[in-house]
């Protein structure tokens, strides 16, 4: 499937996790590289978003919604840095 | 960076909605709570049946600033789950929730301090984002140099045709994939890494890039531009597409 921005997970972020995605720098944990996460490539269906490093494609973070919760699995980031809001 | 305004679930009604091309629709919402957004941010729509189920998709504004009017332009995407309902059922006085304004990184604000030029390259609906950047830099007297480099397919399928003819301080060029305007000397093609040469300012002006198309698109171009000697991390991509 094609894929999109991490941009474009800018509402899904901010409201599983209070995350403005767009002004984030993030690690990946499988090369290392530091990167804006609005860069990297988003996967979405109707089960949940994938975020994938664009440059080694190691999985960043999944979050699936479900009608009563919400998973989410960043094991894949090493680190994430925030701007303040 | 720019300086951030939070994003909120909102609800707007629709002020007006008029077809922008024959697969398109142009929305103006009433969000008294919006809080204003920068040009280039997206907003997310969320729709709830009546039995619950709920499906969220998001689009640009082709709005930006203070207002509590935002403007969307929204393509239909056949057998989508949201597009088809915004561009056939949505009717003037309906409610909309909206989550927005989202968005720090596709966004052109001009506090910012860099003045390089500012290239804009869109495809298809992609230009709502780039539109919502040269029509924020009308207001300004004195700003980065803007050029527009548009991909359509033809002329019936431009979005803001009116507004982009009436820019007077960006450069418009619209291609035309499928078929030209009647008497253009230009027979309709698709980009080329040479023509995208040709058009967009060289990497020795160190522009800044704004790309926004479906995923192909937008690979593509990026791709060229790094290849012409554009800096990657002076190039910034959105892209859409698939599930509309």
């Amino acid at each position: 499937m094609t894929h999109l921005d991490g941009n474009a997970l800018a509402g899904l972020f901010a409201d599983t996790l209070g995350i403005d995605i767009t002004a984030a720098i993030g690690k990946c944990g499988s090369c290392h590289r530091t990167f804006e996460l609005a860069r990297a490539n988003a996967f979405v269906t109707a089960i949940g978003a994938v975020l994938r490093c664009a440059h080694c494609q190691g999985m960043l973070a999944v979050i699936v919604e479900k009608p009563h919760e919400v998973i989410v699995n960043l094991s894949g980031l090493a680190h994430v840095a925030m701007a303040r809001p | 960076m720019s300086s951030p305004i939070r994003a909120s679930w909102h609800v707007g009604r629709v002020a007006s909605c008029r077809p922008e091309t024959e697969s398109a629709v142009r929305l103006e919402l009433d969000v008294p709570t919006w809080p204003g957004n920068h040009a280039g941010s997206h907003l997310d729509v969320r729709l709830t049946a009546p039995d619950g189920y709920q499906a969220t998709r998001s689009y640009s504004v082709a709005s930006s600033g203070q207002t509590t009017r935002v403007i969307l332009a929204v393509d239909e995407v056949p057998a989508g789950e949201v597009s088809p309902y915004l561009v056939h059922q949505l009717a003037e006085g309906d409610e909309l929730e909206v989550h927005g304004p989202l968005g720090r990184y596709f966004v052109w604000s001009p506090a910012e301090p860099d003045r390089s030029p500012v290239q804009l390259i869109a495809g298809g609906s992609g230009v709502v984002p780039l539109f919502a950047m040269a029509a924020a830099r009308e207001h300004e007297a004195d700003h980065a140099e803007f050029r527009l480099l548009y991909s359509v397919r033809t002329p019936e399928d431009v979005f803001f045709a009116e507004e982009l003819s009436a820019l007077k301080k960006t450069i418009v060029e619209i291609v035309h994939t499928r078929r030209s305007p009647a008497g253009s000397p230009r027979p309709p093609a698709r980009l080329t890494r040479e023509s995208v040469a040709d058009s967009v300012f060289p990497a020795s002006a160190t522009p800044r890039i704004f790309v926004c198309g479906p995923t192909p698109f937008v690979e593509t171009i990026a791709g060229w531009l790094v290849q012409l000697g554009h800096d990657p991390t002076r190039i910034r991509t959105e892209r859409f597409g698939g599930s509309g």
